[in-house]
């Protein structure tokens, strides 16, 4: 890259202190350019964090169930994504539609069939969950095989400066964006939020005033599934996708979760911000490895500093 | 039966189990002892998680993260010293300070429960993307090269104490590695007879309520936990002479998944159970392994979701549960006694 730019100098022929003149706002650039990159990378990071976690965070913070499995609703997501736009479906339809459809019918009969007798036993539903993730990873083995399954980015690309990058990154943040929004005003302004949230504050109460939280959950549960499925749908294109690609979601939603506590969309968002931020920071400055060994150690100490979430701290009740 | 009849009955089972060990060799071809031997030093680590699940009410979901430190421990060690006598005592003491670091951080922060689990299992996928990331010359220790995804091969298996020149051969492997599990066995049951185990049962029950009566939970919650992870790092060095190669994926998550579900087949707060959960999920494992209809994953997935919705006690407990209704429906029928047995909570110390 500073190759370039010594490259493009040498093509302006001028006198040696206009040329360095030249030389040095050149590299200015360049590193106005570089900045604009890495921060269009902690953004992606962080837009694709929260839209990781967003179903993981519903089905935390509504039904205090640790669902082990997500990683695996993702990858379901992703897999219905990759076969129904293989088999000539529109790529926007088979990401935004077809496969949040898909995981949320997946979530509904994993919901009846499972997490129904699980509600209040935490550790067991987190045993539950996880063999569940086994069995799926098993299942999508057996029916699609151990390879790599992928779909082309749509979109292209523009560039700044020197470097090139794709629309799709913006176009992530647009849909955590969306999706956060979407979520905000399901819960707020509606009367299943309005409903949701209470049952969420005090199932009892809301059973006394005729709610059924059997059936809230059951909505809760799905919806989350949903997004879950939206995720992998929307991170097919930018994915290696194989029946094991949920394990690498799962301990990094887990703690983004966790890290952001009980309420479900500030905490989610500020901590999806924080890990993205230092995921990607710390992926430039070392190695991609060593960034999530980065991002893994300050969650670990935040968790240690904060036991119940940034939200927990920050923004106590709210949403 | 009195609390004599089942001591004298353990004591006959634990001479039996030592018989069965000694005369193995002698009736098995080498493959199946091997086999064992890979049982065997799995079912140490799977009473590891037993002894601080079961007994101190900490779920570990890194596990493997002890289990690794000490593979590695010893592959290191041994390699540099020329001599295994040193490199388990390292392969059991690194561990161990590990967990004690670990579980300082935790326990004084007071974190259990969903928290505990988090950073248990964030830790084992730390040193995973570490230890994988370790490829190249300049990672090295000593004369040992870490070897990063390709994992350390040919380990020098154990050596009779203080002597390199005398390798053990597989049989006298085996020996070692069934003596420890009984010796480790023993020695838990022993621990949880003892004031320690009495005052970590009670942590595990009612934490408010036995700090109230003077212990500090979070000092008998690190107890718990450094004592786990030494023997789980024990369990690492036995897996490493079993194999004489140590990788990465020693930490994976796969791994700390099943010993899970060991504990969870066996019987959760007992430590026959988990022996028994082990070596059974092994065999299926490696039966599995022979055939391409049915991935392992797959039927591990049922067979966990099974248990925790159909058979939450887990086998062991389940069994020694229908034999009480028996004896107590014996003792209705016959109107002698009235069975006392029924009363006795499910989680007892004393069981196992």
């Amino acid at each position: 890259m500073v190759g370039q730019g010594c490259k493009g100098a040498s093509l302006v022929p001028v006198s040696g202190l206009q040329s360095g003149l030249v030389l040095t706002s050149y590299l200015k650039g360049i590193e106005m350019d570089l900045a604009v990159i890495v921060a269009l990378d902690v953004v992606n990071g962080a837009a694709s964090l929260f839209l990781l976690c967003l179903g993981l965070a519903i089905i935390f913070g509504m039904m205090r169930i640790i669902n082990l499995a997500h990683g695996e609703f993702v990858m379901l997501g992703a897999y219905a994504t990759v076969v129904s736009a293989n088999a000539g479906l529109n790529i926007w339809i088979a990401m935004l539609v077809v496969a949040p459809a898909f995981v949320a019918l997946v979530g509904l009969v994993v919901e009846r069939c499972l997490i129904r007798f699980l509600y209040g036993r935490l550790i067991d539903s987190m045993l539950a969950t996880w063999g569940l993730s086994l069995f799926i990873v098993g299942f999508v083995t057996t029916i699609f095989g151990n390879t790599t399954k992928g779909v082309p980015t749509p979109l292209g690309g523009f560039s700044v400066g020197a470097y090139r990058t794709s629309y799709y990154t913006l176009f992530l943040l647009a849909m955590a964006l969306v999706a956060a929004g979407i979520i905000y005003a399901l819960m707020r302004h509606t009367r299943f939020g309005l409903i949701a949230r209470a049952t969420m504050q005090n199932p009892e109460m809301a059973a006394k005033l005729g709610v059924n939280p059997a059936r809230i959950y059951m909505m809760t549960f799905t919806l989350g599934a949903a997004l879950s499925g939206l995720a992998g749908g929307l991170l097919a294109p930018v994915s290696g996708i194989t029946p094991v690609m949920g394990a690498a979601y799962i301990a990094k939603a887990f703690i983004t979760v966790v890290g952001g506590g009980a309420a479900i969309l500030s905490g989610t968002v500020a901590a999806s911000s924080l890990f993205g931020f230092i995921n990607q920071l710390g992926a430039y400055f070392t190695t991609p490895v060593y960034g999530e060994v980065i991002l893994f150690t300050s969650a670990i100490i935040l968790i240690r500093l904060l036991p119940q979430g940034i939200s927990g701290r920050f923004f106590k009740g709210q949403l | 039966m009195t609390r004599n009849h089942k001591l004298i009955a353990q004591a006959l089972a634990v001479l039996v189990a030592i018989v069965v060990v000694a005369l193995a060799p002698g009736y098995l071809d080498l493959f199946t002892v091997m086999q064992l031997t890979l049982f065997a030093s799995m079912a140490v680590l799977s009473l590891s998680l037993a002894f601080i699940w079961g007994f101190g009410g900490i779920l570990s979901f890194g596990q493997s993260a002890f289990f690794g430190l000490g593979g590695y421990a010893y592959a290191v060690a041994v390699g540099n010293f020329g001599d295994s006598t040193p490199a388990i005592v390292l392969a059991i003491l690194v561990p161990a300070l590990f967990a004690g670091a670990l579980g300082y951080f935790v326990f004084y922060g007071r974190i259990s429960d969903v928290y505990l689990g988090v950073i248990t299992l964030t830790v084992t996928l730390i040193l995973f993307n570490v230890v994988n990331s370790t490829a190249g010359n300049e990672y090295t220790i000593g004369s040992v090269r870490l070897g990063g995804f390709n994992g350390i091969p040919a380990i020098q298996t154990f050596n009779m104490p203080f002597d390199p020149s005398d390798i053990l051969y597989p049989e006298h492997a085996w020996w070692v590695t069934g003596g420890l599990l009984i010796v480790v066995y023993l020695g838990l049951r022993l621990l949880i007879g003892s004031t320690f185990g009495r005052i970590a049962i009670a942590v595990r029950e009612n934490e408010t309520r036995a700090a109230l009566l003077g212990y500090d939970p979070r000092l008998v919650k690190l107890g718990v936990f450094v004592i786990g992870g030494a023997i789980a790092g024990l369990a690492g060095a036995l897996y490493v002479n079993w194999g004489a190669f140590v990788g990465p994926t020693i930490f994976s998550l796969s791994l700390s998944a099943e010993i899970i579900i060991w504990i969870t087949v066996g019987s959760l707060g007992t430590l026959v159970g988990p022996i028994l959960g082990c070596v059974l999920i092994q065999y299926l494992v490696s039966q599995i392994g022979t055939q391409q209809t049915f991935n392992s994953n797959l039927v591990l997935g049922v067979i966990l979701v099974g248990f925790v919705l159909l058979l939450p006690k887990g086998i062991v407990l389940s069994i020694q549960q229908a034999f009480e209704h028996l004896a107590y429906w014996w003792g209705q029928r016959k109107s002698t006694l009235p069975s006392s047995s029924l009363d006795v909570p499910a989680m007892e110390g004393e069981k196992g």
